[in-house]
């Protein structure tokens, strides 16, 4: 009995509070579009024909390859979230992960993609968390706010490849790099035959294993027991023996390696080199695939794939059912509002309960 | 017109617990009227029902023999009813004046008139003798200085009934004294004041009636003085309480726990700890008396490593800790009880079997290569559960946060005892218990009194030291000013001593 319960809170937790928010967002959507003249049954359904829903296994392709870094920037956000950090820099650390990647990925010749290829990962991996390194830092020792210097970060990190990309790697145009040595890529003919030509690649691998290695550390491990502990209350983290400034610090480098991983997802198996001039908006919507999953490397799997089916969805839409793809965003707006106030949701949720269950 | 205020078959449930059970509570015209129990027997929820914070299931309010309907604070305001909460409602960068009268501000061309409002802040506090500056911030005053802003707020706003949530938990002894003369003088103006309390002591010489809730049931009303001490703390816990605690004789082992010409400094960087020195002996508790603030939090933190220490040694079985870390103080069998549970004795958001390793998830028990073994530790907090009478919703798996304070207190201590820590610094066990709780956590360091344990015991609460001491340490102003036994003194002696009075003879 008390197990059940405790499984039922959980779903409602993880699952239905997430579900209903969603629900909310196409229902105040499809209101929008009534209200302009459009028609929400056909927009929703070129949406998710266009996402491959129905059986297209090119689109659907396209839609993990969309889910691949979102899945990664979720989880460095939410990693951070758990340990009480917010980590705003995913942008910033997700490029240069990518940056080096690309580099290492460019630089080596003639070395077997055994030893290319997982060297370029590692090196995004690494580079991401040096990035987060300089603000955890910041935090432990000077206590500057971590949203700020990471905000911050961002831009550095974007004006330093700009200015680097040309210096060291240029390519065929002043504003990208040259393309990546074929044994740096994450591209594999097996992935992309079974997908009918998408670029799907070995980083929805990566990405997954992500999910389970941050689950496993965070619930499992004496060192995600720490990093929790320092992050929901460092003053008796302090009491316990805990060295707290090292724990803000290794949670915001690891939150930076995931982060960087995304950029060796990216660049590494979808664009193949650095276009210059803008942040990766994959950081910044990994904050709102961390709020949708409730910070749960679970929910991150369930809201992640629901980011890139609007994602890889909305230019059917648009060109389908003549429904401009911005509404997109309003969906995702709504969902986040809604995910945002599931404390709200949960209090009528149990008011809904009582009224089923009253005897 | 015999009540002022009747609450009539008030029931109240929250998912699954029963918080009022059918109460009736009335209270009459111009009384003091003491509302008495254990932590989380409803005292609170009745009050708030009265404020308008919660709205009761079932039954009826009456004032002046009206039925009335208080959906919200604002009603009850308008009632004339005030509340002073157990964790006070105030804007800490607003000043005195600006804080009494937030929501009923009166304007004229447009801004706020606080000339007017000051003046008449001034002639309340004037009248009841509730003395407070109105320009200072609310940051800048001491917290009994911010209960008389919280009183003045209901005054302003011109509340008859007044209620007062555990006001006495967070204040000194001396405040409390002030309190309780200021509650006296407002009766005779005509208030008719409701005080929820755990500690009976205060209520002898202060209200007329009072009234027992036990498990969210009226048990009796009656005249206070009609009931005896132990009569009334019987009718609270509901059987007999332990008053004479029992201490056995300990054999007698040279001190191993030594502090000396420790000098401290505080957050602002001045002496909190001055040059001081003590020593302590297994099998025995020293009690360190003293007015808050006169140091002690500073010699806390001192000896369990939270803070630096600025000169001295402290000696624990041979060895100087002075630059021990937090842990190999822990390893070294230095186990601390906190002051402020909330801080940093708990981490409230984790569930209670993840806080009864707190100190300890790294140990060979409870992991294996950096892995968590989660039965060992479910195991093991099903044990202390069992041991130290811990209750808590859903077991091993509730979150801290939703427990009441003498769980909460429980834990920290069967987490600490368990270790079984050679010398225990233990800060304030008992604030904010009620009276079964207490006895117990008086009853369990005795136990470990004779185990042979050293026992270092911080205390505001006169009687709490001088019951469980065997020797007393008066601290004032940094310093140690005197060591009694506690067998040949009395409050007096040390009441004096802590206000820096010296020992006569």
């Amino acid at each position: 009995m008390d197990s059940s319960k405790r499984i039922i809170s959980a779903m409602i937790r993880y699952f239905l509070v997430p579900l209903l928010a969603v629900i909310f967002g196409f229902f105040i959507c499809s209101i929008i579009m009534i209200i302009s003249w459009q028609d929400p049954v056909k927009a929703f359904h070129a949406l998710f024909e266009g996402a491959g829903l129905f059986g297209n296994i090119r689109r659907f392709g396209y839609t993990l390859l969309a889910m691949t870094p979102l899945i990664l920037t979720g989880l460095s956000v939410a990693l951070a979230f758990r340990t009480g950090l917010f980590n705003i820099g995913a942008a910033g650390q997700m490029l240069m992960g990518g940056f080096t990647a690309v580099l290492v990925g460019i630089s080596f010749t003639n070395l077997p993609i055994i030893i290319h290829l997982p060297l370029a990962v590692i090196s995004a991996l690494v580079a991401g968390s040096l990035w987060a390194f300089i603000p955890g830092l910041l935090k432990a020792r000077y206590r500057v706010h971590e949203v700020v210097s990471t905000i911050m970060m961002n831009w550095i990190s974007m004006w330093s490849v700009y200015y680097f990309v040309p210096k060291l790697i240029k390519g065929g145009y002043e504003t990208e790099s040259l393309p990546i040595q074929e044994t740096a890529s994450l591209r594999t003919d097996f992935l992309t035959n079974l997908f009918e030509g998408t670029d799907v690649n070995l980083g929805i691998f990566i990405s997954i294993l992500s999910i389970i290695v941050v689950w496993w550390l965070l619930d499992k491990t004496t060192f995600g027991y720490e990093l929790k502990a320092t992050g929901f209350n460092k003053d008796s983290a302090k009491y316990a023996g805990m060295k707290v400034n090292r724990n803000i610090i290794l949670s915001m480098m690891i939150s930076g390696g995931l982060a960087g991983l995304a950029g060796a997802t990216y660049y590494l198996g979808f664009t193949n080199k650095i276009i210059i001039g803008s942040l990766p908006s994959q950081g910044y919507d990994g904050i709102s695939v961390a709020l949708i999953g409730a910070n749960h490397p679970v929910g991150i799997l369930v809201s992640s794939f629901l980011l890139a089916i609007i994602q890889s969805g909305s230019d059917q839409m648009d060109a389908i059912a003549n429904v401009p793809n911005e509404f997109v965003s309003i969906i995702v707006a709504v969902i986040i509002l809604f995910a945002a106030t599931n404390k709200t949701m949960k209090l009528w949720l149990d008011k809904f309960k009582k009224i089923i269950f009253r005897r | 017109m015999k009540y002022i205020i009747e609450m009539l078959d008030i029931s109240k449930e929250f998912t699954g617990i029963v918080a009022n059970d059918d109460i009736t509570f009335q209270v009459k015209p111009g009384e003091i009227h003491a509302l008495l129990g254990e932590n989380g027997a409803g005292k609170s929820t009745l009050m708030s029902i009265l404020f308008g914070l919660y709205k009761a299931d079932k039954g009826t309010i009456k004032l002046n023999n009206n039925t009335v309907k208080i959906p919200n604070p604002k009603v009850a305001s308008s009632l004339g009813i005030g509340m002073v909460h157990q964790h006070f409602k105030l804007v800490h960068n607003f000043t005195v004046t600006e804080n009494i009268i937030l929501g009923f501000e009166n304007t004229r061309k447009f801004k706020i008139d606080t000339k007017t409002a000051s003046e008449s802040i001034k002639e309340l506090s004037k009248k009841y003798k509730l003395e407070v500056d109105p320009n200072s911030y609310i940051e800048d005053i001491s917290v009994g200085m911010q209960q008389r802003v919280e009183i003045l707020k209901m005054l302003y706003r011109k509340a008859d009934i007044l209620i007062f949530d555990e006001p006495t938990a967070v204040l000194t002894p001396q405040e409390i004294q002030e309190l309780l003369g200021i509650m006296k003088e407002m009766r005779k103006e005509g208030k008719t004041i409701i005080i929820i309390t755990h500690k009976i002591s205060e209520i002898y010489n202060l209200a007329n009636r009072c009234t027992v809730i036990r498990k969210g049931k009226v048990i009796s009303t009656f005249d206070v003085e009609k009931k005896s001490f132990e009569e009334i703390s019987e009718l609270i816990i509901g059987r007999k309480l332990n008053m004479e605690l029992k201490r056995e004789v300990v054999e007698k082992k040279p001190a191993n726990f030594k502090i000396e010409n420790l000098s401290v400094l505080d957050n602002r960087n001045l002496t909190a700890v001055n040059n001081l020195s003590l020593s302590a002996k297994p099998g025995e508790i020293l009690g360190i008396a003293g007015v808050e603030g006169n140091g002690q939090s500073e010699l806390i933190e001192a000896i369990t490593g939270l803070r630096k220490v600025k000169s001295g040694h402290i000696y624990f079985n041979n060895n100087d800790i002075v630059n021990y870390s937090i842990r190999k103080r822990h390893e070294h069998g230095i186990g601390h009880i906190p002051q402020d549970r909330h801080k940093h004795g708990l981490v409230l958001d984790f569930t209670l079997e993840n806080n009864l390793i707190l100190a300890t998830y790294y140990n060979k028990k409870f992991s294996k290569n950096g892995v968590l073994k989660r039965k060992e530790i479910k195991k093991h907090s099903e044990e202390l559960i069992n041991q130290f009478d811990i209750r808590a919703a859903n077991g091993s798996n509730t979150i801290c946060r939703s427990m009441s304070g003498g769980n909460q207190q429980k834990v920290i201590i069967a987490r600490e005892i368990d270790q079984s820590p050679s010398l225990l610094i233990v800060a304030h066990p008992t604030r904010g218990l009620d009276i079964g709780a207490i006895e117990y956590i008086h009853g369990r360091l005795l136990e470990e009194r004779k185990k042979g344990k050293t026992i270092l015991l911080f205390s505001f609460e006169l009687d709490e030291i001088l019951k469980l001491s065997d020797r007393i340490a008066i601290m004032y102003n940094g310093k140690i000013v005197d060591t009694v036994v506690s067998s040949t003194t009395n409050e007096n002696e040390i009441g004096l001593m802590m206000v820096g009075g010296i020992k006569n003879g």
